[in-house]
């Protein structure tokens, strides 16, 4: 076997030394019924390199490639480039096969990476603070309302009706269990984020309202107004981006007075990998709320020398330490992911994070316009980065994202299947459009989305 | 790179007592291979990028609303030779697995095939989006029907939950399944049973699910106190939570017993499966009465640890707690067909009482992959065998040292894949982290340290089965020669460590001001 070192030599003399005279005598403890007689039965014995690639790249070949065919998904995983040295770097294995720097005085690469990575993220958001990541932007939604809960004290918390379906399951799924109150909503179909509502929906007992930008139809407001109504009742704005790339164009959340902002990672250097792992990103605006905060933190300290070093730190709020009254249960988190999003967001620093969200967001535009002109199609939205909204004559949204399948175009996210059994939005398309996508794609899309909806017509 | 050193290192610093005595005082702070280096922001610029894009027409038509972000964000960028130098320096400040011998013990700092990162990386499980049409991943749902299957028959259990994150993750969703099934049966029971020796996640999460979470005692022997356990269970005990084998090492040898009891009195029983590697292969924990229990494929199946996750953490249920499990989920149909189960289709495959949904996802797919492809390389048979030499390893670890280092419970039998010891002899007012510091400087990852609680200054020492007896054996004698300088009171053990990129740090220093970005 060529992962076990140990020969049968080895075996015999490390059990001389042990004192036992078979392997099983160290299995002595195990009670008799579950004792097995040998390898568990029915599965198949170990198998060579060769023979395990092979197995895996018939399994491969069965997923049609997104990179392969013109592309359009989004809904909060999108397709970007990554840089060939972003993979090159997190597969050193001083970084792959390190684990959480327990001991900083040996693991100064991580931390500082970490500290780097704080640092991007929150200045992306607009943020004081950054923690060191959590598992994806779902489960950092539910951390930040579980957050805003402690902070006020309250346990209701106001969902945007245009929050990702799935975002806003998870939210509720814990919310369950803990006793919090969510009021939901479903999203306005407009051509704008419809604020007015929400606003409306914030009381003295709102802990958090939760507001997605762009938010899950592409769509983009100024949020200041839901931020002054939040806190003119004591509540915090929580704000959700699951596109980072839209911030090197779009006014962050923290200028626009979010408290807490949270949000999905995978844009940069992170890949699509069909749904994870993914990287949540977390930040706070005000570095008041940091002991709150959930997660690992990486703070500056210096060492017994005198130099500068990293750790990790505010640790009592964790759940090694603070057991059953920590702030999170998290542990492992998105370590490598974050790195990964670091030495990309390193490679574009800040002209190159403005300058792929302006060649996103003129891509875009392109195919707002071309998918417009394509008869029985109109764009909802007024604003967006580089995701919006197409109303879809003819079938259902995702019997036509099938049947584009079909002609070798993956079309985008029918909203159909995001929610299910909501009329209003089955003929609901969402189309996203990145530096990976070219005019030749959109045309093809255009070409034969006409199609598809002329062939039900 | 060349950039001025701001580390705060000065050529003047004395290094006397650094252990490069006689060395001369380097101009750059390096020495030799161990080389500074700045932060990102001290080197990186504005107007610098590693990638090249067309520029910004600054007079396009935009539809931004009128909310074009105007300010500095304040990143900095560097060239790709600048980026791949700067991390590369970073990356030789860390220890990792492939330099060296790292017994973190419950962590499982085992090889990370590179066959696993291969496939990961295939364009046909990386390059697919999670809401591409169902007809276009078929690969993708048989890897996780897949992987599934072998660990449904590894643990001998009825069904998995496959989309939690990490560890504690999958803990949070085996309580939330055990909420959902005693909601259904109208069940108002809300205490939690946690031993004192239990990862911290266990509480946390209990408490996190609205569990009340009470401590149960150890014995002096190291395992769960049965008679203090059967003592307090009663209507208002919704569950015990016990990891197997435990964080003292050990095989819960009455777990049976105590599942049996807990059952009888109307609870559920989790597992916390932080310790599978020790015994895959060769027990199955639905033999021995586990409702709930997550394993960590960064542990047990060696998806890398990447210096903190990603992890991922399936839960195999029981078929009481089956029913219960989150969205989405894969089921193979009779026509061979894989169907990804939401939120919309769970009516037709009968899984009504599904309690919610814990990530916007499928789960940790590029983890699946990988350990999908290290238990095909094992198989049953070679999985067995790394359960045998992981505990092999252990013990001999523990017969090698307790002549001179406190283990307590060595007289409770064979340990399984760890090996616990305390500081309880060392003199001279040494303890557990001068040790674990003086095993930096002999060039090895110190063991996990005060951690469990129930010994005093533990130290958790942990091989795994990817280690050669050549490569135990001598970190035997080191770990020896620190033990016995511990004995001895040796003061110089108090600064250790010398030789690693940083001394001592001062993490009091660090809380007491938070200082978490870069400012400048």
């Amino acid at each position: 076997m060529r992962y076990l070192p140990l020969t049968d030599t080895d075996r015999q003399a490390m059990l001389a030394k042990i004192g036992a005279s078979a392997i099983d005598d160290l299995f002595v403890d195990v009670p008799e019924v579950a004792r097995l007689d040998g390898p568990i039965h029915g599965l198949p014995m170990h198998a060579s390199e060769m023979a395990v690639e092979r197995h895996m790249k018939k399994l491969a070949a069965k997923n049609l490639v997104a990179g392969e065919v013109p592309f359009f998904l989004g809904a909060g995983a999108y397709r970007h480039h990554v840089p060939a040295s972003v993979d090159t770097i997190i597969q050193r294995g001083e970084f792959l096969t390190a684990y959480t720097p327990y001991q900083p005085e040996i693991a100064q690469g991580t931390l500082q990476m970490l500290f780097e990575f704080q640092t991007q993220v929150a200045r992306l958001y607009g943020c004081a603070v950054a923690n060191a990541s959590l598992y994806d932007g779902s489960t950092a939604c539910w951390e930040a309302v579980a957050m805003a809960t402690r902070v006020t004290k309250r346990k209701r918390a106001v969902l945007s009706g245009a929050l990702h379906p799935h975002y806003a399951e998870v939210v509720k799924t814990m919310a369950h269990y803990t006793g919090d109150e969510i009021a939901d909503a479903l999203p306005s179909i407009t051509a704008d984020p419809e604020l007015t509502g929400l606003i409306g929906r914030i009381d003295e007992d709102t802990a958090c309202v939760v507001v997605q930008y762009p938010d899950i139809l592409g769509r983009i407001a100024d949020l200041t107004p839901v931020a002054e109504a939040a806190h003119a009742k004591g509540a915090l704005l929580v704000v959700v981006n699951t596109e980072p790339v839209a911030l090197g164009a779009i006014k962050s959340p923290g200028e626009m007075g979010a408290d807490i902002v949270v949000g999905e990672g995978q844009s940069l250097g992170v890949g699509l990998q069909f749904g994870g792992p993914y990287l949540g990103l977390f930040a706070v605006r005000d570095p008041k709320h940091v002991r709150q905060m959930p997660g690992r933190l990486c703070g500056e300290t210096t060492d017994a020398e005198g130099k500068r070093g990293f750790v990790l730190t505010l640790s009592t709020r964790e759940q090694h330490i603070r057991r059953e009254k920590a702030t999170s249960n998290i542990c492992t988190n998105s370590g490598l992911c974050a790195l990964a999003f670091t030495v990309h967001m390193t490679l574009l620093g800040e002209k190159g994070l403005r300058e792929l969200a302006a060649e996103n967001h003129r891509l875009a535009c392109l195919a707002a316009d071309r998918l417009a002109k394509v008869p029985g199609v109109e764009v909802l939205n007024n604003g967006f980065f580089n995701e919006f909204t197409l109303m879809l004559g003819g079938r259902p949204a995702r019997e036509t994202i099938r049947d584009l399948a079909e002609r070798g175009v993956l079309g985008g996210v029918s909203l159909g299947r995001l929610y299910p059994g909501v009329a209003a939005l089955e003929h609901a398309l969402l189309v996203a459009v990145t530096e990976t996508t070219t005019e030749e794609d959109i045309e093809r899309l255009a070409e034969e989305l006409e199609a598809s909806i002329k062939e039900t017509v | 790179m060349n950039a001025p050193n701001k580390s705060g290192w000065k050529p003047e610093m004395q290094v006397a007592e650094s252990g490069f005595l006689g060395g001369p005082v380097t101009s750059t702070g390096n020495r030799g291979l161990m080389l500074e280096e700045p932060l990102l922001f001290e080197i990186g610029r504005a107007d610098v990028t590693g990638v090249d894009l067309p520029e910004i027409d600054a007079g396009a038509p935009t539809r931004l609303g009128g909310l074009e972000r105007a300010a500095s964000i304040g990143l900095v960028g560097l060239t790709e030779p600048e980026t791949v130098r700067h991390f590369t320096r970073l990356s030789r400040q860390n220890y990792g697995i492939d330099l060296g011998f790292f017994p973190l013990g419950s962590c499982t700092m085992k090889h990370n095939p590179r066959l696993n990162e291969k496939m990961a990386r295939l364009p046909g499980f990386a390059d697919i989006h999670p809401l591409q049409p169902v007809g276009t991943v078929q690969g993708a749902l048989e890897v996780i029907n897949e992987l599934a299957h072998w660990l449904i028959t590894l643990t001998g259990m009825h069904g998995v939950a496959m989309s939690p994150k990490a560890g504690a993750h999958g803990e949070l969703c085996g309580m939330l399944c055990i909420r959902a099934a005693l909601e259904a049966r109208g069940d108002k029971r809300d205490v939690v049973l946690v031993p004192e020796s239990a990862h911290g996640t266990n509480p946390a999460t209990a408490a996190f699910a609205g569990f009340r979470v009470e401590d149960i005692p150890a014995t002096p022997e190291g395992r769960v106190d049965v008679a203090a356990l059967k003592a307090r269970l009663g209507p208002d005990v919704a569950a015990v939570m016990i990891t197997n084998p435990n964080t003292c090492g050990l095989f819960e040898k009455d777990f049976r017993e105590m599942a049996d009891a807990v059952h009888a009195a109307g609870g559920f029983v989790y597992c916390d499966g932080a310790n599978f590697n020790a015994i895959v292969g060769k027990v199955r924990p639905g033999d021995l009465g586990v409702d709930a229990m997550h394993i960590n494929l960064h542990k047990t199946f060696s998806t890398p640890h990447g210096g903190g996750g990603p992890g991922s953490g399936p839960v195999v249920l029981s078929e009481a707690l089956a029913p219960f499990g989150p969205m989405p989920f894969t089921a193979r149909t009779a026509d061979g067909v894989v169907h990804l189960v939401e939120e919309e289709s769970a009516a037709e495959f009968g899984h009504t009482q599904a309690f919610g949904r814990m990530t916007a996802f499928h789960g940790q797919m590029g983890m699946f992959t990988r350990a999908l492809t290290y238990i095909l390389s094992h198989g049953a048979d070679g999985l067995k065998q790394v359960a045998e030499d992981a505990v092999l390893n252990a013990n001999y670890i523990l017969r090698s040292m307790e002549d001179i280092l406190h283990a307590p419970f060595a007289a409770s039998g064979p340990c399984m894949h760890e090996a616990l010891f305390g500081d309880k002899d060392f003199t001279n007012g040494l303890s557990t982290l001068d040790v674990a510091k003086g095993l930096i400087d002999e060039g090895y990852h110190p063991m996990t340290v005060y951690f469990p609680l129930v010994v005093h200054g533990a130290m958790l020492v942990e091989p795994t089965e990817t280690e050669s007896k050549a490569a135990i054996d001598q970190f035997i004698t080191a770990f020896r020669g620190v033990v016995e300088r511990a004995l001895e009171g040796d003061e110089a053990l108090k600064q250790a460590p010398y030789y690693s990129p940083r001394r001592r740090l001062d993490e009091t220093g660090a809380a007491r001001k938070p200082k978490l970005a870069y400012e400048g």
